[in-house]
């Protein structure tokens, strides 16, 4: 049977040359990077370039690149790092509404120790407009975080100017970039974020690897107490292999960003477009211009997201209704509500994410796929009958 | 998630869509909880169902309940119908997960609902 990823959000799967990069790192440069011999010192030297070459990339010092075990450590790291570090200062963390899970669910925690968490809302298209900060922000705020990307309908948020206005009031200002990071330009000190998150499986790397950028001068509490590795602010042996493969990967993906960017974009646009055209009564959720280049995210009425999912899974088809994070959970996306979304649409959205290695052939099949499975599932509808004996359409 | 008895009846639902000449319909569930389930039944004079159907808004759990328990119905009398539990439609199914448990009773309350309005509104009226 045919089988198509659609669901590059999700995850990527690695790159060939990025796995070639790594290999010597499992078995005969084994060495753990803290020891001071020489097979030690293998390891060490690969995490040193590998540093080196990420900060290079992305226009930073390599002191301020920290590695982490992905997004969720990052995002967990940078909210109570901070809250923990600054709380001399004031007790207000302000957040968006339709931040990621390891946000929300940090945020959270922080609340339960005495802390002000704001969410601010969204507009109809998932935006935090700058005015929505403007309103919620107080002197006494100690960290604004915003994601430079949402991952459930790939809106691109207003960083530079949401940063700008945190610094004001003398706030931190971190985002959590993971959806963004090798897709769209990160551009970390022309925005002037003091934090940021990324994770390499998102763009064709190892997955249980990440960063978390801390601009020199930022002190947040470390987060895993341990050895002298990163510079004493997180423990835990050096996944040499994985480091080695987060580098060129984000090598390869910032090296080839605007192409790939492109390719994808164009097949993206001819799928939104085609789904618009055939498919009746949908909703484009998210953004049409400010928006991931991979994400297309459709409500398609009168139906529920499991079932088509699971439709489309049965013709080889792999896409997300909401988050893989928040799957298990019978709640509609809080994205999708945050934006105004209807709950009974928003029971009823997908998400569809292209990759580089997507095809115009596989984007053609879905196509017919999804026609089909959503007719299917209509027919089985009672709201879509009601719908049709009330409009008397077709 | 689900084993493949549930994938079946979710991939090749029985029994589905409206049934012109029902004298029982029975519907619950919403829109907001991401379910409705409605069971149509055509009841006949001795209390027999002689057909049913169903349209379902829902996961697959709810779809493949909604197919197994107008399975279990047909051809049964109201009595037999209303004594099915949402426990019978999930060992049918072979069982589900704890978070799509709800869907099963569902089921079994759009049966009961269904035999209800043929006993308010149908017979009734004829009586």
């Amino acid at each position: 049977m045919k089988r198509v990823y659609l669901d590059y959000s999700a995850t990527t799967p690695l790159d060939e040359r990025v796995f070639e990069a790594m290999k010597p790192y499992f078995t005969e440069k084994f060495g753990n990077a803290n020891s001071l011999h020489c097979f030690g010192r293998d390891g060490a030297n690969a995490v040193d370039s590998s540093r080196r070459r990420i900060a290079e990339l992305l226009g930073v010092k390599p002191t301020e690149i920290y590695f982490t075990s992905g997004g969720t450590e990052g995002d967990n790291w940078a909210l109570k790092g901070i809250a923990s570090a600054y709380s001399h200062k004031g007790k207000r963390i302000i957040i968006s509404s339709i931040e990621h899970a390891a946000m929300l669910g940090s945020a959270a925690q922080l609340e339960k120790q005495g802390f002000d968490v704001v969410y601010l809302p969204v507009n109809d298209k998932g935006m935090v407009l700058p005015e929505y900060l403007e309103k919620a922000i107080t002197d006494d705020t100690i960290l604004v975080s915003v994601m430079t990307a949402n991952n459930e309908i790939g809106t691109l948020q207003p960083v530079k100017e949401l940063c700008e206005i945190a610094h004001k009031h003398g706030a931190i200002f971190h985002t959590d970039a993971v959806q963004a990071m090798g897709s769209v330009p990160v551009k970390i000190r022309d925005w002037n974020v003091d934090l940021l998150t990324f994770s390499a499986h998102k763009f064709y790397g190892p997955k249980g690897i990440g960063v978390l950028y801390i601009k020199s001068g930022i002190k947040p509490d470390k987060f895993i107490a341990g050895g002298h590795q990163e510079r004493s602010m997180r423990g835990g042996t050096t996944n040499v292999p994985f480091v080695v493969g987060m580098s060129e990967a984000l090598r390869l993906a910032l090296e080839n960003l605007e192409e790939n960017s492109l390719k994808i974009k164009k097949l993206r646009d001819y799928f939104v477009k085609s789904i618009e055209e055939r498919v009746p009564y949908v909703v484009y959720n998210g953004d049409r211009k400010q928006r991931l280049p991979q994400n297309a995210n459709f409500a398609f009425e009168f139906i529920e997201g499991e079932s088509l999912l699971l439709r489309l899974d049965m013709a080889g088809i792999a896409c997300s209704s909401g988050s893989a994070c928040s799957s298990g959970s019978l709640d509609p996306s809080h994205v999708l509500l945050a934006t105004g979304l209807p709950i009974e649409k928003a029971h009823g959205s997908i998400r569809f994410s292209f990759g580089k290695y997507t095809t115009k052939d596989d984007v053609d099949y879905v196509i017919e796929q999804v026609v089909n499975a959503v007719n299917d599932l209509r027919r089985l509808s009672p709201l879509f009958s009601e719908f049709k004996g009330e409009k008397k359409y077709v | 998630m689900y084993n493949e008895r549930v994938m079946k009846e979710f991939s090749n639902p029985q029994n589905v869509g409206e049934l012109s000449d029902a004298n029982g319909v029975g519907t619950v569930g919403n829109a907001t909880c991401g379910d409705i389930m409605k069971i149509f039944m055509k009841i006949d004079e001795n209390d027999v169902i002689q057909d049913v159907s169903f349209q379902t808004f829902g996961c697959a759990a709810a779809i493949a309940t909604s197919s197994v328990a107008t399975q279990m119905i047909k051809g049964k009398t109201i009595d037999e119908a209303l004594k099915i539990t949402n426990r019978q439609v999930v060992e049918s199914l072979g069982g589900l997960p704890a978070q799509k448990l709800h869907c099963s009773v569902l089921a079994e309350e759009a049966i009961k609902a269904a035999v209800h309005d043929y006993l308010e509104n149908y017979k009734k009226q004829k009586a």
